[in-house]
């Protein structure tokens, strides 16, 4: 009834390879981005912008950068947080060598360093899978974590062993330091990643996401149907890490203005991978709501009693989060363990068909 | 299992629905003081924290309890748990600040450092008390930064004065080994620079064994580094699960415990405890009073814990580390009342209390006035010196609990300010354009 | 710079003797307490394909359990026995809860869910008994606290703790008698034949599910005793957790199935990564332990996929 695309005929193979045949698809998120760009710059308050949307957006490019390499290639990785970090650190040693260049840019290209570093320790992948590439790319995890640490010229010898982002104007105005407001930051993450979603979503389907989604398949058949799986999957791993890499570099420029090696540890890793894996393996829509879900619940849960009047003490609340969380995952995989995307799609089967039934 | 999924459906809906009207922000209270206490009684760091935040919520409620709040306001308190993790601490700042926050008290040298650029803009101050970045000590470049009593390099300063007299003047530290144990991140890190100078002017070895947060509770390589370089002293940066792990790896292999120093957060007394018997003769700095003999601390027994408002166990109190969020809480207090007599508002803001701050001066005759003789050593805050480079004084524990060891010993100044003073200027350097104060000094 | 490699190193070794085999005692024991935690990954994925993240928090889990109850004025033994049940308890409830719902899942979709118990766990225990390390009830559980001294003549001495002596005389205990329990009764058969093939098991009246919740009582007694040794090293907290990721290269050395695997791959990864820190670690900077057993698993699985006792991987189209 509400998403039937009876009737929508297509009258040129154009129209018909088109990223959202169905009107309805075109019409959603158009309103998505209006929302976006229009009505919550125009009516959020700084809270929801700095605590809530920014870092949603930031991990939700986290989480297609995970997916490219998890969810369309195959290849299981627990080092997400490092491949981050790799970005941040990069942009860091980017905008202080070269304090005059658009801060916007070296973001951007902080993404190839982390690239670089995670097509090498893809190389594993060509031999191992599963959960043996998984326990490899922790050896990735924590060597990276520990040259953030150890490697002192990495963070400008400061003192205090963190990054701290400094000053930068762009376009006449301030986008990173401690005085940018929090609606042009807002602005940078929300064109960056509507920007590397739109890119993915194309390259997802052409060729090279093609032979990902076979090697992800049967590696040995794609082998033999002229695939080749080094050149892919270590493209893969680049295209995953330098995604992961920008949205490393956009944490700690727009968000967090300044980051220690724990905030690029072994749990941001897996937080990425909660999200790819409670959104849905192998969906971009899916990287988005994974990414709100794990990300906004907690925040949801930490100041809502707050705002009720209900007095609970802060660890308790801290605690039954942690429980609540767990047990939400869990309860998610059992009933959908293809994530919140396929959740969307018996959504819109139920919009199509209501008020029937079938 | 169809039924399950639209059930499963139903509930993302409605939570998401749930979110969207939940993000209003709160109403800001006008007739109350409003501070907000960023704490950890969760993680790593809990076993330190949890004592911290007590002692930091049962004084201002005691205030609240006893005296109606200060100068006949009360305060509104409440806690924000931050994990002592710089992500959520940034969160809890954000949360916090729309609704009047007077000053924020990181206890996270991570935390510290994010919040430090932010001060300045949104114009509320940070009290970093004993820890947080040393430079701040500098009042002109950090003009929204505290960090009374002392900064961390007035507490390397003392070690190394104290290690000196032990060996009968710091002359002869030269040739002696130094060992530096350290949590490896931004806290245990801020006072190389410092020890490496003194290295070098008195001619003793420094050798460091850092102990990264993942391997806290597993340090049985760098003690055996200790074992084989046999240094003459060890000094200490730790905390939370990194002290007691320490102090028994130290217990271990039989490394003299006199010689076994740590910084005023290595002094809680669960930290000692851990080593039982063995841990006797171990050392750390402090400049909190020891014990409970104190009648504000009895008042807090009274009205707080006693009245059942607090989670504090009753025992707990006068715990080296609960008298460290107590003196926080009197720090935090007398600023808010300096802040009071400044402008004559009973409500004030973020940056009336910046001024309450700078005007701080806990004497004597206030110390005693407030219950707590003897609690502190007198501290004194200018618009040029944030930290004021108090004495501190070295506690040994006797297997049973702490013990005060030493007089107040004076950090080495002549030495320390000028380095602050040049760090300032470096920190103002590469985080350029650094805002200039514009603030003008109350006194 | 060379000669800092090669040769320094060994020149050390030999001169300080006394501190060379403290260094391998301290590896030992540290490979001890990583193999017991990879233990209880191996039984579980032995007998049901599931790589159980949970393993590291369940250690913690059970030994905040067993303290927390202590504190609160249960007798030590009696702590125990609670413990235990416990453990039961827990592994009936992940059985019925998580694990029949997700049969047949990919094993990425069971690797998550136990992280979702990890987070669970993380919660409860906390919500339970708090966030604050413990102190292990060593004395109470009769489990001895000095150490011994021995002394080598001119060359030094080594200090050994009796607790790691108990530590490793417990863990050949229990790996012998896991061993037993497979090999020599019915349930360890019905265990292997589950491991070999789930729907033959089936066919021949096997419940899948009351060995689900064997194998994961099992693991929770492995980490029970994990929990008391490590707990009697440092504290009892959840700073514990991220010794638990140790065990993942071990799992990778000595293969996901074998339990003598386990115990060769702790051992190797305990002695490598000590010795590894102490004679080579200062050329870097320190610290290397914490990413150095991941690199020893990573170049040996480029050599050896399947591990060292693993079954050899095939793969068919």
């Amino acid at each position: 009834m509400f998403y039937r695309e009876a009737g929508q005929f297509k009258t040129s193979y154009k129209a018909d390879q088109a990223l959202m045949p169905i009107l309805q698809d075109r019409v959603g998120l158009t309103v998505i981005l209006l929302i976006a760009f229009v009505a919550i710059p125009a009516f959020a308050n700084d809270f929801f912008l700095t605590s809530i949307m920014i870092p949603f957006l930031v991990f939700s490019l986290a989480a297609i950068g995970l997916n490219v390499l998890t969810g369309f290639c195959g290849q299981l990785s627990l080092g997400t947080g490092a491949f981050m970090g790799v970005g941040a650190y990069a942009a860091y040693k980017l905008t202080t060598i070269f304090p005059d260049a658009n801060v916007i840019v070296m973001v951007l290209l902080s993404g190839i360093f982390s690239a670089a570093i995670g097509a090498v320790f893809g190389l594993p992948s060509l031999r191992i899978k599963g959960l043996y590439l998984a326990v490899t790319t922790l050896a990735a995890q924590f060597f990276l974590e520990w040259c953030f640490i150890r490697i002192p010229w990495l963070y400008n010898y400061n003192a205090s062993g963190a990054i701290e982002v400094p000053h930068r104007e762009a376009f006449g105005v301030v986008v990173s330091g401690a005085e940018a407001t929090p609606i042009v930051r807002y602005f940078i993450v929300l064109c960056i990643t509507v920007a590397i979603a739109y890119l993915m979503a194309n390259v997802l389907r052409g060729r090279i996401g093609r032979s990902w989604m076979m090697i992800r398949d049967m590696d040995i058949a794609a082998e033999l149907m002229g695939i080749r799986p080094l050149q892919t999957k270590l493209m893969a791993f680049a295209v995953s890490s330098y995604i992961c890499g920008v949205a490393g570099a956009m944490m700690v420029f727009f968000w967090l203005n300044a980051a220690e090696p724990s905030s690029y540890s072994i749990s941001l890793s897996f937080q990425i991978l909660f999200m790819v894996i409670l959104g849905g393996l192998g969906s971009l829509g899916g990287a988005f709501m994974g990414a709100a879900f794990i990300w906004i619940l907690p925040v949801f849960l930490k100041f809502i009693p707050g705002t009720l009047g209900i007095d609970v003490a802060a660890e308790t609340v801290e605690h039954v989060t942690f429980m609540i969380v767990g047990a939400l995952i869990i309860f998610f995989l059992i009933v959908e363990p293809h994530g919140f995307a396929r959740l969307w799609q018996i959504g819109k089967q139920k919009l199509r068909v209501w008020p029937f039934p079938y | 299992m169809m039924n399950f999924k639209q059930f499963a459906l139903g509930t993302a809906v409605a939570l998401g629905v749930g979110l969207s009207g939940a993000m209003t922000p709160a109403a800001q209270a006008q007739d109350s003081n409003y501070v907000p206490l960023l704490t950890y009684r969760t993680g790593p760091f809990a076993a330190s924290g949890i004592h911290i935040a007590n002692g930091m919520h049962d004084y201002l409620k005691m205030l609240n309890e006893r005296d109606g709040g200060i100068g006949g306001v009360k305060l509104e308190l409440e806690e924000c748990e931050t994990g002592y993790n710089a992500q959520k601490g940034v969160e809890c700042y954000e949360a916090t600040k729309g609704k009047g926050a007077l000053v924020y008290n990181p206890y996270s040298t991570g935390i510290t450092l994010q919040l430090i650029p932010k001060a300045g803009v949104d114009k509320i101050p940070v009290l970093s008390m004993g820890y947080g970045l040393s430079a701040a000590a500098d009042g002109t470049t950090f003009p929204w930064v505290f960090n009374v009593p002392d900064t961390y390099w007035d507490g390397a300063s003392v070690v190394i004065k104290y290690i000196g007299e032990q060996e009968g003047g710091l002359e002869n530290l030269k040739g002696k080994k130094i060992g530096y144990i350290f949590l490896d991140a931004g806290y245990g890190r801020e006072p190389i620079p410092l020890l490496e100078q003194l290295a070098e002017k008195y001619g003793f070895e420094l050798l460091q064994y850092p102990v990264g947060v993942k391997e806290m509770q597993n340090q049985s390589s760098q003690w055996l580094n200790v074992r084989r370089d046999r240094p003459d002293y060890m000094v200490m940066w730790g905390w939370g699960a990194m002290n007691p792990t320490a102090i028994k790896e130290a217990v271990k292999i039989r490394y003299p415990m006199e010689k076994f120093i740590g910084v005023w957060w290595s002094a809680g007394d669960d930290d000692a405890a851990a080593g039982g018997e063995g841990a006797k003769g171990y050392k750390a700095m402090n400049f909190s009073g020891v014990g409970r003999d104190f009648p504000a601390l009895d008042d807090i027994e009274k009205y707080v814990v006693g009245a059942g408002l607090s989670s504090t166990d009753a025992e707990t109190i006068g715990g080296t580390l609960y008298n460290r969020g107590v003196l926080n809480s009197v720090i935090i207090a007398e600023g808010i009342r300096t802040a009071q007599e400044l402008t004559g508002k009973k409500v004030i803001t973020g940056e009336d209390m910046r001024m309450g701050l700078e005007a701080l001066n806990l004497d004597e005759a206030r110390l005693k006035e407030l219950g707590l003789e003897g609690f502190a050593h007198p501290m004194k805050v200018t618009c040029e010196d944030h930290a004021g480079s108090n004495p501190v004084f070295i506690q040994e524990w006797n297997g049973k609990k702490w013990q005060q060891a030493s007089g107040w010993i004076e950090p080495m100044t002549d030495l320390v300010r000028p380095l602050l003073e040049q760090a300032a200027a470096e920190y103002a350097e590469k985080n350029a354009p650094w805002p200039k104060r514009t603030e003008p000094c109350p006194n | 710079m060379l000669y800092d490699i090669f040769i320094d190193p060994f020149v050390q070794m030999y001169d300080m003797p006394d501190f060379f085999l403290q260094v391998l005692w301290e590896g030992f024991v540290a490979g001890i307490l990583y193999a017991l935690i990879a233990l209880g990954f191996v039984l579980i994925f032995k007998a049901s394909g599931v790589f159980n993240f949970a393993q590291g928090i369940m250690v913690v889990f059970a030994g905040l359990t067993l303290v927390g109850l202590n504190e609160n004025g249960i007798p030590a033994y009696l702590a125990l026995a609670l413990t235990i049940v416990a453990m039961g308890v827990l592994a009936y409830g992940v059985e019925r809860v998580v694990m029949r719902p997700l049969v047949n899942q990919p094993d990425i979709i069971l690797l998550m869910a136990t992280i979702g118990l990890t987070y669970f766990l993380i919660g409860f225990g906390e919500f339970v008994f708090g966030g604050e390390p413990k102190q292990m009830i060593t004395e109470q559980l009769g489990l001895p606290t000095g150490s011994t001294a021995i002394e080598m003549g001119e060359r030094g001495l080594i200090i050994l703790q009796h607790i790691d002596i108990a530590a490793a005389v417990i863990a050949v205990i229990m790996v012998t008698a896991l061993g037993i329990f497979f090999n020599k009764t019915r349930i360890g058969r019905a265990l292997r034949a589950v491991a070999d093939d789930h729907q033959a098991a089936l066919s021949v009246g096997i419940s899948l599910n009351q060995i689900w919740a064997i194998v994961w009582f099992a693991a929770g007694l492995v980490a029970l005793a994990t929990g008391i040794m490590w707990g009697a090293r440092s504290d009892v907290s959840f700073a514990l957790e991220i010794v638990a990721f140790k065990a993942l290269p071990v799992l990778i050395l000595g293969g996901f199935t074998s339990i003598p695997g386990a115990i060769v791959g702790g051992l190797i990864i305990g002695f490598g990564e000590k010795i590894g820190e102490l004679y080579w670690g200062g050329l870097v900077g320190g610290g290397i332990e914490s990413w150095l057993a991941y690199i020893i698993a990573l170049i040996f699985l480029l050599f050896r996929p399947q591990g060292l006792f693993g079954e050899r991987i095939i793969e068919r189209i």
